[in-house]
């Protein structure tokens, strides 16, 4: 039996040339470039670092349907992609530029610049009620607070304190749409989908303005 | 179903590779580029319990005979881009005696052995990506790998190297 060994293949291997970093970004580069001129960048993503950590930001060609906080140390966006490919696509490819007008109005926001986000969003990952709320979210100004029993009064449902609270756990798009501006009615900052220390370091960025 | 970007990055390196061994320095790029946009386009269809790497090599497999077609229809796509390429950097880091070697290979050789020992393929799933057999792979990979050892005995450090 003629077996090759290890060394000689590692050889083998290396003289076909470096396949690292350099190499397969410039691989990938023209790989989003054509899949998005064919329609078939499904998801593009990229993440950003913020005052609150990083965050994955996703869009499909019809804006921007994903904002993302890591979960718990070294879990990363794991969880977030396989979601995303679940209950959008699986033709997903980091794809930064997609993301521009996202990014910097992030950058801007966390800078103290920009009150307002004026960007397509993709809201086909919320559903009823929750999207009812979400909507409802974007009517609550920036440095403003609103309690959860006032959303679920401005949505409509008054007794749907729970699930207001519910939608902005799940909601899919946070700082964008300010689930952070809902607070408890004894004025205590709540939980949020990001931490609490999140959410105090959004409503103390808001209230400095 | 895990994102395509994943698949990119598990897999992209294996599959430049086995570009490279069967078209040489100035087709792998256009290769590689084929197979993942296909590959993309028919990811969401991908049975989940799929061998990622088969079905890769699969599709490099076509893209390679479409590239190699490609050539030989368009005698001018082979001078606008002749061997080596004009383009220096995708041959950077190339070692210009193993594509040598790797060309005076039949085809069958050259695929078997990319398949086989740089895609990790086994011999039966190499056969049913080539159109052959088991035996007839085995036989190609053995022969392949046995001139590949005559004719590129490697850098200093892997000669000596014995079986």
């Amino acid at each position: 039996m003629n077996t090759a060994s290890e060394s000689w293949l590692g050889g083998l291997v290396a003289g076909l040339g470096p396949v690292g970093e350099e190499t397969m970004s410039r691989l990938h580069a023209r790989l989003i470039t054509r899949a998005d001129a064919t329609g078939m960048l499904d998801v593009a993503y990229r993440t950003i670092d913020s005052p609150v950590g990083s965050l994955l930001l996703a869009a499909t060609g019809q804006g921007l349907v994903r904002v993302a906080y890591a979960g718990p140390a070294g879990q990363g966006y794991d969880k977030v992609l396989a979601q995303l490919a679940e209950r959008v696509s699986p033709r997903i490819l980091r794809a930064p530029r997609r993301l521009d007008a996202a990014a910097t109005q992030l950058d801007e926001y966390f800078a103290g610049t920009r009150h307002d986000f004026d960007l397509a969003l993709d809201l086909r990952l919320v559903h009823g009620f929750r999207r009812t709320v979400l909507t409802q979210l974007r009517e609550v100004g920036y440095g403003q607070t609103a309690s959860y029993a006032a959303v679920a009064a401005a949505a409509g449902r008054p007794t749907a304190v729970r699930a207001v609270g519910t939608a902005c756990a799940t909601n899919p798009l946070p700082i964008v749409v300010p689930c952070h501006r809902v607070i408890r009615a004894d004025g205590s900052t709540g939980q949020y989908v990001g931490g609490t220390a999140a959410k105090q370091t959004l409503l103390t960025l808001e209230a400095a303005a | 179903m895990t994102a395509f970007e994943e698949i990119v990055t598990a897999y992209g390196p294996m599959v430049l590779r086995v570009c490279r061994a069967v078209l040489g320095p100035a087709d792998a790029d256009d290769a590689w580029s084929e197979t993942f946009l296909a590959a993309l386009k028919a990811y969401p269809e991908l049975d989940p319990g799929a061998n990622v790497e088969a079905w890769l090599v699969t599709i490099a497999h076509r893209k390679a005979i479409d590239v190699t077609r490609a050539r030989a229809r368009d005698p001018l796509l082979v001078e606008r881009l002749p061997e080596p390429p004009q383009v220096a950097e995708p041959t950077v880091g190339w070692d210009a005696e193993l594509w040598a070697a790797l060309k005076a290979l039949p085809r069958r050789q050259r695929e078997a052995v990319a398949y086989h020992y740089l895609a990790g393929l086994p011999h039966r799933e190499v056969a049913a990506i080539t159109a052959s057999n088991t035996d007839a792979v085995r036989r190609a990979a053995a022969d392949g790998i046995a001139t590949l050892r005559r004719t590129y005995p490697g850098n200093t450090a892997t000669t000596g190297d014995t079986p």
